[in-house]
């Protein structure tokens, strides 16, 4: 590996060009206008086109004078509660996603990582491919099993367990479970890839030294696939918390999200700002997590490298 | 072996309850296509109509064109810049600005489409005001913005494949005299083919799909099919767009089906 990185470093004559090149494009789409948009958080909204004020302008002394309105963050906080509701109810509706993603799926990597080799990756691929297909037709899909007169409820009444359907589309649960549904995947790979390289060699000197399986479980596999817990519920967490798509369609009166306050903020109330300053927060809530992602992947290079 | 938890049959039961889960929703849509009543979950025959009624829907039809190309061309874009982009994770170990880019990299993956959404089109809406280029938002913004979220995933399938590559025969190339550019070409390039058509395709079928970065920076008589989509289902069920998910799950299967044939004749052939 050196012999390669010492050549490419010192025979390579347009190393800066090929570094260049993608840097500079991910530095104009992707940096640049987060840039943006903290600065739009900063503006007014207004008639013109685009729809707000200027926070640079010249003076008649063609002085720079910079106008700050603070006054979106004032409303985000203080006086319309229904933001601040709608970022504790995007954060909870992640959390739970990120629970039951990881209480469906370890058991489900756990069981493709203890498989004959052979069908490992047929059973991978099975928990790929759906996310090859469309997801919002997938998520269309659960409309017809969740409503009133739809498949799950002709079931539950065809064996007898309910009499009246039972009202799930449109609600809080069916949220829930079409998150569940839609990121299980991304929980089941990291979780995989950790239980796949686990010594079991650790496991049979737990059971020789009298430890019951449950009890092994908890000791010894638990900890060790701590990293793939992690690098899991953060792949869950973090677009979960701005998942626009799965409560549009499948929520209700009762369902409350950041993303479709941002979207009715930007489309429908063409307040730009306001929709601005609603993503600097949002952005800020991620931060964090998405920090510990990086570190995560960044581990799991090194731990693949050496 | 398999009798550490809870003895041999909780983790296959907790398995396949788990791809009944994913698979279920998708196996309804597809029975239900073929359901002769327009109120979909009510079946009242078999019928083949609405596939009818798709085929002369030019709405939905136009729609799809368009998405296509799109996707094309945004997968070309990515493929293009997310391979030099994983080149450059996984061979330059050390340049100033690493981290950075190693972020920007990897951030696309897990940001929720709403927040890139709304930056690029402010972005876009910037840009013209500055230099009066993009004119307006439309396919061309739409390609950009796919090819920026679309090249993270290629870059990523690019530095893992060239992580675990063996470099002797680059090496060896080297040592011989062959210069970076010829070795990138001739040998690199090659070896990492398998990864290459991952990635593009990775990225064609993230780019039909998108839904929420092209909502904002699409403009008008720029509609993609995921746009169209989610407009009618919006206001409920509509066996047409049952109809044209059977479609798009048959594509992908026989897609994924010959890319899984192809694998396995290359890993015999190559012993």
């Amino acid at each position: 590996m050196s012999g390669l990185v010492k050549a490419l470093r010192s025979r390579l004559p347009g190393r800066g060009l090929v570094i260049g090149a993608p840097y500079l494009w991910l530095a104009i789409f992707f940096l640049v206008p987060f840039l943006l948009v903290l600065k739009i958080s900063f503006a007014d909204s207004d008639t013109t086109i685009p729809p707000y004020t200027p926070l640079f302008t010249m003076g008649d002394d063609s002085a720079l004078q910079i106008t700050l309105h603070l006054d979106n963050f004032i409303r985000l906080f203080s006086d319309d509660p229904i933001y601040l509701l709608s970022y504790l109810s995007s954060l909870r509706n992640a959390a739970v996603t990120t629970v039951f993603c990881l209480l469906l799926g370890y058991p489900m990597a756990y069981a493709i990582a203890r498989a004959q080799p052979s069908l490992r990756p047929v059973l991978l691929m099975l928990i790929v491919l759906p996310f090859w297909t469309s997801f919002l037709i997938r998520i269309y899909a659960w409309i017809g099993i969740l409503k009133d007169n739809g498949l799950l409820n002709n079931f539950l009444i065809w064996i007898g367990m309910i009499d009246e359907p039972l009202n799930i589309l449109n609600t809080q649960t069916a949220v829930y479970i079409g998150m569940v549904y839609a990121y299980l995947p991304f929980m089941v790979l990291p979780l995989y890839a950790t239980l796949e390289k686990l010594d079991v060699s650790l496991l049979e000197a737990a059971m020789d030294l009298g430890a019951r399986p449950l009890r092994a479980f908890w000791a010894v596999t638990l900890p060790l696939s701590l990293p793939g817990i992690v690098a899991g519920s953060l792949l869950v967490f973090i677009p979960a918390v701005g998942e626009f798509i799965i409560p549009t369609l499948l929520g209700g009166a009762d369902t409350l999200t950041i993303s479709t306050q941002l979207w009715s903020e930007f489309f429908a109330n063409r307040d730009w700002p306001m929709a601005s300053a609603v993503t600097v927060v949002m952005v800020a809530l991620l931060v964090v997590p998405l920090m510990l992602l990086q570190r995560a992947q960044a581990r799991a290079a090194e731990g693949a490298a050496s | 072996m398999d009798g550490f938890v809870r003895g041999r049959w909780f983790l296959p039961v907790a398995l396949i309850f788990g791809l009944i889960f994913l698979y279920g929703p998708i196996a309804s849509l597809v029975v239900y296509s073929f359901n002769e009543s327009k109120l979909v979950t009510v079946w009242s025959g078999f019928s083949v109509k609405w596939y009818g009624e798709l085929a002369h829907n030019d709405q939905i039809l136009n729609a799809a064109w368009l998405s296509l190309q799109v996707a094309v061309a945004s997968a070309t874009g990515a493929l293009v810049i997310g391979t030099i982009a994983g080149y450059v994770l996984s061979r330059f170990t050390s340049f100033r600005g690493r981290t950075l880019f190693a972020g920007m990299v990897t951030a696309p993956l897990v940001m929720p489409e709403i927040i890139t959404g709304i930056s690029m089109l402010l972005m876009f809406v910037g840009l013209e005001q500055a230099i009066g280029w993009p004119p307006g938002r439309g396919v061309l913004t739409i390609i950009m913005a796919h090819i920026t979220f679309t090249l993270s995933f290629v870059a990523v399938i690019v530095q893992s494949r060239l992580a675990g590559m063996d470099v002797s025969v680059e090496e060896a190339a080297m040592d011989l005299g062959a210069r970076p550019v010829q070795v990138f070409f001739l040998i690199t390039l090659p070896l990492m083919a398998p990864a290459l058509v991952a990635g593009w395709l990775l990225a064609f079928s993230l780019s039909l799909d998108d839904l929420v970065i092209t909502a904002f920076v699409s403009g008008p008589g720029s509609t993609t099919l995921p746009l169209v989509i989610f407009s009618k289902v919006r206001l409920g069920l509509s066996p047409e767009i049952n109809a044209l998910a059977t479609v798009i799950v048959t594509v992908v299967s026989m897609g994924v089906f010959a890319a899984a044939l192809y694998q396995y004749k290359r890993s015999k052939t190559l012993g």
